[in-house]
């Protein structure tokens, strides 16, 4: 906070007043709402209710679908994760050396920030669509018995591939930046005593990445947890069987489409614990890193 | 120096497919675009132009489609705008004022409504679906760019953002003022504003970006098609292209996803600069 401060009484409530009645009313009143609602059991006409305690977080947690959709969600999390930022340090490593036409390559490579993930999806839903989609027909033709509409492996597969599409930039644009911010002494340095530049990498510059890259993680692990909804609802809506069913889209396909709402709601209550536990561990993180 | 020759060669092979990698969908996407559907439907996704861009985006752009028959892509193209530049106007005018009062004023209250803010990174939407939904429907805001907007703004990324830049700003600015007696709602306006100018244009077209993607919110708000925005106005087109028994339309998917993905990739790039300044200190 400022040495030097205005002291009102009542200006300051003026100025932060619209965000906060923003907020209450749209989110805490909202999330008091799914608390709330996440201990109850409505019948299947939503006339009545009863307060149940936690039953339906026991009915959740030991539901087998919604074991499925977790182990799916941490897998297919973790494979976006790690993709996205290996290909994105490939290429900002690589951006960052050269000398001729390292703008364009920039703009070639950040551009597709701005694509949103249902249409990143749609795209990719045509591009495998079997009717005319060449992805579909090469990867047969290669001798993959491809069909994501029912192999469970393929429709991860093509979510996991449009999630990396869509990742990349984002990471690119970080990794680029975190790069250039190495003072060129070090570097130089680092040539002189050191002459393999992998060596040099694995030894000099990844460590000075890591605070990027734990910042990173935990950005990516967020996109692949929630922003992905746009991507699944478009390709394989949770198809074959709910095998690619994320945390977020299980939680909008029981209570939008389901009309489950004490058992939606018991699931984002769990979300909403797991997104505090991401965003204390990233403000530790971040905390570290302006000592770093 | 060969091996640095090597090394560069290598580089730009690895970035060129890095480029092809990220270009080819929206390249295929495009020029399928502008084929006949008989083509697309016999030999697959074209990858050259096709002499078609006309018919298919007039007609997309025109020619009422989707369920209903009520709704033109310009339509949709329209309603994407006015979320587009409602959400990032409305955010960062809220934001600057929240963060205003957090970072220049000592009152009571201060601490408990700077967590207030806070607990909002730990609600995204998604977890809060169906409450949020029954919350607007209450309030009779379903199928208004009013419901479709506010609930959205309220999110403390922009207040950060705000309270982090003027945390930077020299105290002896506001001791100058204090001076010379101005008061604080003209030391917003006539200095901290435009002293911040760089930091809207950066975090306003970050907003715009999002604002214009959003997807989970716009499907469970608007139902009527009238108020749909081009992301997922699309969804539901493609699926009823093929309705009918007809030959699928798939000339005109490719053209929708090309029109939804233009405006806000053309934003980043023509204001680059300013894009990733603001995404770097966004995510401080």
């Amino acid at each position: 906070m400022k040495r030097v401060q205005y002291e009102h009484s009542i200006v300051p409530y003026l100025f932060i007043a619209p965000q906060i009645i923003i907020i209450a009313v749209f989110f805490i009143w909202p999330a008091g709402q799914a608390m709330h609602q996440s201990f109850l059991l409505e019948d299947a006409f939503g006339l009545s209710s009863q307060f149940v305690w936690f039953r339906n977080y026991e009915d959740m947690v030991w539901s087998e679908p919604w074991l499925q959709s977790a182990i799916f969600t941490v897998m297919f999390s973790a494979l976006v994760t790690f993709l996205s930022l290996a290909l994105a340090l490939l290429l900002a490593v690589r951006a960052n050396e050269v000398l001729r036409g390292a703008r364009s390559y920039k703009t070639m490579l950040m551009w597709a920030y701005a694509v949103a993930p249902p249409v990143a999806g749609l795209m990719g839903n045509l591009m495998f669509n079997p009717l005319i989609g060449d992805l579909y027909k090469g990867l047969n033709w290669a001798g993959w018995d491809f069909n994501h509409n029912i192999d469970a492996f393929d429709a991860t597969f093509v979510i996991v591939l449009i999630s990396v599409w869509k990742q990349v930039s984002v990471n690119f644009i970080f990794f680029l930046s975190g790069l250039q911010a190495i003072p060129n002494s070090v570097m130089e340095a680092a040539t002189l005593d050191c002459r393999s530049a992998e060596k040099r990498f694995w030894t000099i510059t990844f460590p000075l990445l890591a605070p990027t890259t734990f910042f990173l993680l935990v950005i990516n692990i967020t996109y692949a947890f929630f922003e992905t909804f746009g991507i699944i609802d478009t390709t394989t809506q949770g198809a074959p069987g709910g095998a690619t069913n994320t945390l977020v889209y299980k939680v909008y396909a029981d209570g939008f489409l389901g009309a489950d709402l004490g058992g939606s709601s018991a699931q984002s209550v769990i979300l909403m614990i797991m997104v505090l536990t991401l965003t204390v561990f990233q403000f530790r993180f971040i905390e570290r890193r302006v000592h770093y | 120096m060969n091996q640095s020759l090597l090394r560069t060669l290598t580089n730009h092979t690895i970035l060129i497919l890095g480029t092809i990698f990220m270009g080819l969908p929206v390249w295929v996407a495009f020029m399928s675009s502008t084929h006949a559907p008989e083509t697309l439907f016999r030999e697959g996704l074209q990858f050259w132009y096709g002499g078609h861009f006309f018919e298919t985006y007039t007609e997309v752009l025109f020619v009422e489609g989707g369920v209903m028959k009520k709704v033109t892509a310009t339509k949709m193209l329209l309603n994407s705008m006015v979320l587009g530049f409602g959400f990032s106007i409305g955010k960062v005018v809220i934001s600057m004022l929240a963060a205003y009062a957090i970072v220049y004023f000592r009152f009571r209250l201060a601490m408990p409504l700077f967590w207030i803010i806070f607990m909002t990174l730990l609600l995204p939407l998604e977890v809060r679906i169906v409450p949020s939904y029954e919350v607007v429907a209450g309030l009779g805001l379903l199928n208004t760019f009013t419901g479709l907007i506010v609930p959205l703004i309220a999110s403390a990324t922009g207040t950060f953002f705000f309270r982090q830049f003027f945390k930077s700003v020299p105290e002896e600015i506001l001791e100058a003022a204090r001076l010379d007696g101005a008061s604080p709602l003209r030391f917003f306006i006539d200095i901290l504003v435009p002293l911040s100018k760089t930091m809207i244009a950066a975090i306003f077209i970050i907003m715009f970006v999002v604002g214009w993607n959003q997807y989970l919110w716009p499907l469970l708000m608007t139902t009527s098609e009238e108020h749909y925005t081009i992301v997922i106005g699309i969804k539901q087109i493609y699926q009823v292209l093929s309705e009918g028994g007809e030959l699928p339309q798939f000339q005109k998917a490719f053209a929708l996803t090309i029109l939804a993905t233009l405006p806000p990739v053309l934003v980043v790039v023509i204001f680059q600069h300013w894009f990733v300044k603001g995404l770097l200190e966004s995510e401080k």
